[in-house]
């Protein structure tokens, strides 16, 4: 099976081999840090690195969404808990916990003695590659339509399970909704502002006030996001992307504005009972999508009975339509934890950057 | 219900239905979880979860009736056809579960009307319905779906809306949000064994789902990646279940959550995750030897008597109602794991038949408490004093609840009991039945605690005028509870219902007819 160190290392191995011990390096480090901000910007960096790694290793659709969820809105979002708590991690008293380092060392333990019968990686001939692995690669050209395999077999072959993963998402935005809240829509801002004491005050809470480069700057990249978020959405057919990571760089656009321009700017544009809508709606549209299906006369999610002369346009319209309806939930859900998160804080202070 | 009925009731139906009822018995509560938070009114989103409920109940009748007709029945989304694509398969076992999620989320949702519009925020009101048509809905996913992976997205919309009903509690009483979290961490720690699990099953075979993988792993053979996944995935559902070291979850989350969803989580949630465990050890790792000996006997099992044993004395010593009760549930929970860890099909059977008949007790006893809270804020087994004389029917159908938990005859508990015990013996287990006897003894004490207080006792003068919303019980709560105590007499006379599905699951399972 193991070839072993009798064949000569090519590139990509030692590149494999340098992204590892650099996740290993970093996740050191987030352990042993106290100060918050530099373990959120850490684990940004670990992401990042995780979606490198995933680049080598040919999982393009996994690393893009890892470097959209891991370095990009999770970062966001932790910095926006973090405003809500201490800068510091409190110091914890030295305890030996005996009984959890038993239970982490069988653990890795038995995923060691797993390693011994694991195929060998990129073997064409282990099960994952040899199964069914290849039969998608086979069918869905002509199945479907659509050139990128992976967002055939996540939107139509297992399309259920990412009916099932849209409605986790909604159910994490019902969950701050029901704990958190969403701080009620904006609050109006007076029309001659800068005049008064308290209206300059107010505009000093927020960041992008007298920054700037930092708001024109903002101002011109905002629509750049939203349109590569468009095109991510679209483009998902033929490479690397899709609803998932759309939502996300739609979203985080948002939250950039939010963030230069304060949340009540923010919420004026977007308001928190469109992003609760939204929630729901997306995976409306999802199931939307499977209920016209049944009603045409065929399966929940057999996209096919949407074109019954060309059954891989119906797959295309279908995937379309599933994509939109992840693209809402994403989106709508990442907006409504921020603003879940920044409504227990009246704003980000210009100190705190 | 007879087969030759079930094709009366069958035929009435339109095809359609008849045909996707599967997809829909699940699709139909997923999607009314967003238009509940769409409708945003506390009341018309549980008219709206009632209505859904009820269909969703229906439709678990109906799957029951194809069963019966057709032996198992498969439902392919998308129209791919398997290992291609995900599809249900529904056996005995499945419909025996979704009777009892289905049944007990329309029973709790009634039953919980009166007590969410006391302790739940009208703002907070339809987000909650919301998350608990996506519980119910997650729950059913997990017991009906042929494709492992599947389960582990449902068991996720499950387990994070199960987090927020639980951290609901929190207006209540604050020590819901610890709980809450402490739930989410193991519970996040229990997902994530499992779908490690998933991933070394998939390196190993190539495939998710489930009737294939057993396809593949009989002409693979024994790895050392199947014999880790079988851990992780024994392990993380051990966590779901509450199974013996792994239950400390519970108590916090049974006791601090919303009346009404201790209720539904105490009926539902672990049994669905006991079922999830039972399809893994005995359907999809029905490879032999590797799995079934040695785990069973030498950890389940003692897993099992230990749950049974402590949880029963932890139970006896507790004074908060619902942590007495929550206690009772894990040591419940080891009955069911002795009969799985028989490895037997009267075993396997017995234990399942305790899941459907714990189900029943343990949903009417919540029940029972949440409408002695409602009108007397009883919280600690003190407060119920007297309430035997002050709300007599509550009172008695409580009482019947708690016989039926110690397992008395005339009682559902009985038949179960009785069954785990022949099981025992024909596997020529007696530490198993004096185990057995010694939690039900146990049982007698804790059950006795409560009923003592109720009829025994003296009314407190201050109780007599207590002022509260609701003087006398609501007809609405109270109906629920009284259909919860009259089954568990009436499966003690005729059990062919459940036992018919258990032997089933059982025969089907394991081979060879139980008795």
């Amino acid at each position: 099976m193991s070839t072993g160190f009798l064949t000569p290392i090519d590139a990509f191995t030692v590149i494999d081999l340098i992204f590892m011990s650099m996740l290993v390096v970093v996740g050191i480090a987030i352990v042993r840090l106290k100060d918050l901000f530099a373990v959120v910007m850490l684990s940004g960096v670990y992401s990042l690195v995780s979606a490198a790694w995933f680049v080598s290793l040919d999982a393009v659709d996994v690393a893009f969404t890892e470097a959209a969820v891991g370095a990009g809105i999770s970062t966001v979002l932790m910095l926006g808990a973090m405003l809500l708590t201490a800068r510091q991690a409190a110091p914890s008293k030295p305890a030996r916990h005996w009984v959890a380092l038993i239970v982490v060392c069988a653990t890795g333990a038995a995923l060691l003695y797993a390693t011994v019968d694991m195929p060998s990686f990129g073997d064409p001939l282990s099960a994952p590659n040899a199964y069914i692995g290849l039969e998608y690669l086979k069918r869905t050209g002509a199945e479907t339509g659509v050139p990128n395999v992976v967002s055939a077999v996540l939107a139509s072959y297992r399309g259920y399970d990412t009916f099932g993963e849209t409605t986790v998402i909604l159910t994490a935005g019902l969950g701050v909704i029901l704990i958190l809240g969403l701080g009620g829509p904006a609050i109006k801002r007076k029309k001659p502002a800068a005049k008064t004491k308290a209206a300059k005050a107010d505009q000093s809470k927020i960041l992008g006030a007298h920054h700037v480069v930092l708001r024109v700057v903002s101002k011109m990249m905002i629509p750049v996001i939203i349109i590569y978020g468009a095109y991510v959405q679209f483009h998902g057919d033929f490479g690397p992307g899709g609803g998932f990571q759309a939502g996300l760089i739609i979203a985080s656009a948002i939250i950039l504005y939010a963030l230069i321009y304060g949340i009540d700017a923010a919420k004026e544009a977007v308001p928190p009972s469109l992003v609760r809508l939204g929630a729901a709606l997306g995976v409306l549209i999802y199931g939307g999508v499977g209920v016209i299906n049944l009603l045409l006369g065929g399966n929940f999610l057999e996209y096919n009975i949407l074109n019954p002369t060309h059954p891989a346009h119906g797959q295309e319209l279908g995937i379309m339509f599933v994509e939109i309806g992840v693209l809402v939930t994403v989106a709508s859900v990442m907006l409504i934890i921020f603003y879940g998160f920044t409504s227990r804080q009246p704003d980000i202070k210009d100190k705190d950057w | 219900m007879s087969a030759l009925i079930a094709s009366d009731i069958l035929s009435l139906l339109p095809a359609w239905v008849l045909m996707h009822a599967a997809a829909l018995l699940v699709v139909t509560p997923l999607l009314s979880g967003p238009i509940a938070l769409i409708l945003s009114r506390g009341r018309l989103a549980w008219v709206w979860a009632l209505g859904i409920s009820a269909i969703t109940f229906a439709l678990s009748l109906v799957l029951y009736a194809q069963v019966l007709e057709h032996g198992s029945i498969m439902y392919v989304f998308g129209n791919w056809a398997p290992p291609v694509g995900i599809t249900y398969n529904i056996d005995a076992l499945n419909v025996l579960v979704l009777l009892i999620v289905a049944g007990m989320g329309l029973l709790s949702l009634i039953n919980g009307l009166p007590s969410v519009m006391q302790e739940i925020e009208p703002k907070d009101q339809a987000p909650f319905f919301a998350a608990y048509m996506l519980c119910l809905a997650g729950l059913m996913g997990v017991a009906i779906t042929g494709d492992a992976f599947n389960v582990f997205v449902f068991l996720e919309i499950s387990s994070i809306s199960t987090y927020i009903l639980v951290a609901m509690g929190a207006s209540k009483d604050r020590r819901a949000l610890t709980s809450s979290f402490n739930y989410l961490i193991l519970g996040t720690i229990g997902a994530t064994f499992f779908v490690i699990g998933l991933g070394l099953v998939y390196m190993a075979t190539g495939t998710l789902n489930m009737a294939d993988i057993t396809v593949q792993l009989r002409e693979n053979g024994d790895s050392r990646v199947i014999r880790a996944a079988f851990a992780f995935i024994v392990i993380g559902l051990g966590l779901k279940t509450a199974m013996f070291p792994l239950h400390t979850w519970l108590p916090g989350a049974y006791s601090y959550s919303p009346t009404m969803v201790g209720t539904f989580l105490a009926s539902t949630a672990t049994k669905v995750a006991f079922y999830a465990m039972v399809r893994f050890i005995f359907g999809v790792f029905s490879t032999g030897e590797p799995f079934d000996g040695a785990l069973l006997e030498l950890v389940l099992a003692p897993m099992a008597v230990a749950a049974m044993i402590i949880c029963s004395v932890q139970a006896l010593y507790q004074m908060d109602l619902r942590k007495l009760l929550a206690y009772s549930s894990v040591a419940q929970l080891g009955y069911m794991l002795l009969g799985l860890s028989m490895g037997t099909a009267a075993g396997l059977s017995a234990g399942l038949l305790h899941m459907f008949n714990h189900a029943l007790m343990k949903g009417a006893l919540f029940m029972g408490l949440g409408i002695f809270g409602l009108c007397y804020g009883v919280r600690r087994v003190p407060d119920l004093a007297g309430l035997g004389k002050t709300m007599p029917v509550t009172a008695a159908a409580f009482t019947v609840s708690g016989l039926s938990l110690i397992g008395m005859p005339l009682t559902a508990g009985f038949v179960s009991k009785y069954y785990l015990i022949i099981a025992a013996l024909e596997r020529g287990w007696w530490w198993a039945v004096a185990a057995i006897l010694a939690s039900s003894v146990l049982a007698i004490f804790y059950v006795w605690k409560m009923v003592e207080m109720m009829y025994l006792r003296e009314t407190p003068r201050a109780k007599s005028r207590a002022k509260k919303a609701h003087p006398k019980a609501p007809l609405l709560a109270l109906i629920p509870l009284l259909i919860l105590a009259m089954a568990n007499v009436w499966f003690f006379f005729d059990a062919s219902l459940p036992k018919g599905l258990t032997d089933a699951a059982a025969a089907a399972l394991l081979g060879g007819g139980a008795s």
